[in-house]
């Protein structure tokens, strides 16, 4: 049978949903499930979790790209098979998860990993850089202000060690999403690398009524930017819009919702550090990431300047905070006029808000610290 | 053999960390439209720009999501990626795969695509990356028919469920994550299928508080396991631990030197209420001060476990910045049983309540979180049908600015202006 296009509604299945996840679990997780006592990482990439019984699974993470190929893929299914009972897992920050139900058979699936080139660095847990969640960047998105792919590969390299190790404070999340749509949410990591626009859009009269609604495209400004305008094309007047470029901030909601406001741009386009987000309740609230370096350059194929400056702030975080301390917490029990200073990174005024709810991040106290920047 | 130079590309096949490059490569051994790939992006890197097209609307008939339309701007360069559409398929719950699952996809992704994919995407979905037009509509058939699987959401609708891999494999997990997403991407298939919302919506399920899913930054709707009782503990485990003979953090610190365990600096002085202390050599813990950080729990993982009382909390909104900023999901049900038992229909009830008034006052791509920001927390606590608690703030308002009704105010508001100026002269 298969697809007959012709009829494309007969025999139609729709709505079945996802396979059950019980069809997918390992022997020793379907039998555990929901007993299980306690968890300890033996050494980097290595997790043991003990159940009521005293049975173990032994679970050795790996480091992916996310963007990875069917062969890829099938070469983790011969792995599994060859150790795993043909089970494996992923994670929600694109590590993939080999588990087995003894220790014994942690060393020769570590050895089978070692003997395949760099294609699956052990490592990603406890106190340390665990892989990098991340957005698609130029291999697939229309909006995007910056690769993805390229960025991450250029960050773990230098970081490498530090996703094998775990001597760090604590874990550090580093996310990069390569526009402001943030579909990567990096506004809750540790370390954010963000893809920023610094050009308003430029405006297609010739295309803009046939490809977008205007009053979409002008509500789609937040502040009020983008406002009905006429212009003349090949001798007639055409129904448009016009951005006023001193209000712009450079968010492309327009483009979103009109293809005719294209804002990316080579010289432009570049990329925001944030710093001190994270998710975890633990100890404190969770946090947003704040900016701290406003612009890097786009430099392909290996980013120079965002990686050193990934490194620096890495660096500096794990020379100077307190065991279990995030990046956030540190910089806020130094205070952050500390932080920029420990760092070495300027602080200019696009590090201060002036956007909606700023004014919660002003200082309204004299208790500060003296720092190099008050001359 | 490579049908583009990629010098720049080429820089990125170097270092420690799995090359992506490296894998586009291989791939293109099999798939040669790889090598497309290769070359168009080897473009972006050059001009330092997308060469992808604004959008394109397609997908399977009968679905308003799950196929992400895209197309090239240099075609006739690159004619194997002038369409490279994104597929999503529903992950199965925690993520889990057999091989046997995994390859007939592979095979499947072979047959109708590039051989590229993302694992995951960041909603959760597998995404399937790059294919024709012409090849969705029998590629969705072999994917129902031969593999019993479905895609995801994308668009204004409900998108995919994502869960943290819960009681599954962690001791901390209050309740069955992996069941609950499950259960709920069930029942709701139609949400996630046909947008009908003003904008996406996303459910996400943490089994503790330490919410390894990121719920609270990435979801509109976060149930959270946490617990209503004591913390439970076991002295002795606690002695093993300062005596060093277990690992603290469950040995997460093993690689730098932080000299012995000090239970009073790494658990006591660090927890957030103050709200331990040692007492006769036993670790004390006044669990009515508890706001169940998870602090303590993590660091001693063989001596201290989440109470036995187990559900999950809920919070609304969060979402990234556009537009207004970014939003956490603020605490809106402090407790709820999260069971399997009774098919969630507790945790049902607060979902649909949501969605009935967000769907009549929610404006065009306002998420939840922007429609609660708009009409106050106050109103969006009164349509919940919620008794409201100091557990929903952080303080009290500090502007006096109250939105009396005429109702509570004796007398009403309707005064006459001539009986006052008969008392009052102007």
């Amino acid at each position: 049978m298969g697809y007959d296009p012709a009829n494309p509604m007969v025999d139609r299945i729709t709505d079945i949903g996802p396979p059950h996840y019980s069809k997918f679990h390992p022997p020793v997780i379907a039998a555990n499930k929901g007993k299980w006592l306690y968890h300890e990482l033996t050494k980097a990439g290595v997790l043991m979790h003990k159940a009521e019984n005293g049975d173990e699974c032994w679970t050795v993470r790996v480091g992916a790209a996310r963007l990875i190929s069917i062969e890829l893929i099938r070469e983790m299914c011969d792995i599994a098979d060859a150790h795993c009972d043909g089970f494996l897992r992923f994670t929600t920050r694109n590590n993939v998860e080999f588990m087995v139900d003894s220790e014994a058979k942690v060393q020769p699936l570590l050895d089978d990993l070692a003997s395949r080139g760099n294609k699956f660095p052990v490592g990603g847990t406890g106190a340390g850089v665990t892989n990098i969640v991340h957005t698609q960047g130029w291999v697939h998105c229309h909006t995007p202000a910056t690769d993805a792919s390229g960025v991450v590969k250029a960050v773990m390299d230098e970081l490498f060690e530090y996703f094998t190790s775990m001597k760090l404070p604590a874990q550090v999340r580093i996310a990069l999403a390569c526009c402001l749509n943030m579909c990567g949410a990096v506004h809750a990591s540790d370390i954010a690398i963000l893809g920023v626009h610094r050009k308003p859009p430029m405006i297609d009269h010739g295309r803009i009524t046939g490809v977008c609604e205007l009053p979409l495209a002008i509500s789609a400004c937040p502040l009020g930017a983008v406002k009905p305008a006429k212009a003349t094309v090949n001798g007639e007047e055409v129904k448009t819009v016009a951005v006023n470029a001193d209000r712009c901030m450079f968010c492309g909601n327009c483009y979103t919702m009109c293809p005719a406001m294209p804002l990316a741009d080579p010289e432009g386009d570049g990329i925001a550090i944030l710093v001190g987000g994270k998710v975890s309740n633990s100890r404190s609230a969770p946090k947003f990431s704040k900016l701290v370096i406003p612009f890097l350059p786009n430099t392909p194929p290996r980013w120079p300047e965002t990686v050193e400056a990934v490194k620096n702030i890495l660096v500096t975080y794990a020379n100077n905070a307190n065991k279990y301390e995030r990046l956030g917490e540190w910089a806020e029990r130094i205070g952050w006029e500390k932080f920029f200073e420990k760092c070495n990174i300027p602080f200019t005024i696009k590090s201060i808000d002036d956007y909606r709810l700023a004014y919660d991040t002003w200082r309204t106290t004299t208790q500060f610290k003296y720092t190099s920047h008050i001359k | 053999m490579a049908k583009h130079d990629t010098p720049m590309l080429d820089e990125l096949e170097k270092g420690p960390w799995p090359s992506f490059v490296t894998d586009i490569k291989r791939q293109a051994e099999t798939k040669p439209e790889c090598w497309d790939i290769l070359g168009q992006l080897e473009l972006s890197f050059r001009d330092k720009i997308t060469h992808w097209k604004h959008g394109g609307i397609v997908g399977v008939f009968g679905y308003g999501g799950g196929i992400v339309g895209r197309y090239s701007d240099v075609p006739k360069q690159f004619p194997g990626v002038e369409h490279f559409h994104t597929i999503r398929i529903n992950q199965p719950a925690s993520k889990y795969y057999s091989t046997e699952n995994l390859r007939k996809i592979c095979a499947l992704w072979e047959k109708y695509g590039s051989g590229m994919t993302n694992m995951h995407g960041s909603t959760g979905d597998m995404i399937m990356l790059g294919c024709r037009t012409e090849a969705l509509e029998p590629f969705f058939y072999e994917l129902t028919h031969d593999i019993g699987q479905d895609l995801g959401g994308s668009g204004s609708n409900l998108r995919t469920p994502a869960n943290c891999l819960g009681q599954s494999r962690c001791e901390w997990s209050c309740y069955d994550t992996e069941e609950a997403c499950h259960h709920l991407t069930m029942h709701y298939q139609d949400e996630i299928h046909r947008p009908a919302f003003p904008y996406k919506f996303k459910f996400k399920f943490s089994g503790c508080p330490n919410d390894c899913v990121a719920a609270i930054a990435r979801s509109d709707f976060a149930v959270i396991g946490t617990w209503r009782d004591d913390i439970r503990m076991d002295q002795a485990a606690v002695k093993e631990y300062i005596a060093g003979n277990y690992p603290s953090n469950g040995g997460a610190h093993a690689d730098r030197d932080w000299g012995k365990f000090d239970i009073k600096k790494e658990v006591i002085d660090l927890c957030p209420t103050n709200c331990m202390w040692m007492e006769g050599g036993e670790l004390k813990i006044d669990n009515s001060e508890c706001t169940r950080c998870m602090h303590c729990i993590n660091v001693m993982p063989r001596a201290l476990r989440p109470g036995a009382h187990q559900g999950a909390t809920i919070c609304v909104g969060a979402k990234a910045p556009i537009l207004d900023g970014a939003q956490f999901a603020t605490m809106i049900i402090p407790f709820i049983e999260v069971s399997a038992d009774n098919e969630f229909e507790n945790v049902i009830e607060v979902i649909e309540n949501i969605w009935d008034w967000w769907m009549e006052v929610g404006k065009n791509r306002e998420r939840v979180g922007e429609t609660m920001q708009r009409v106050g927390l106050p109103t969006f606590i009164k349509v919940m049908g919620l008794e409201p608690l100091p557990q929903h703030v952080r303080e009290p308002r500090s502007n006096p600015y109250v939105f009396w009704n005429e109702e509570e105010v004796p007398g009403g508001f309707d005064r006459n202006v001539d009986e006052f100026r008969a008392r009052h002269a102007a």
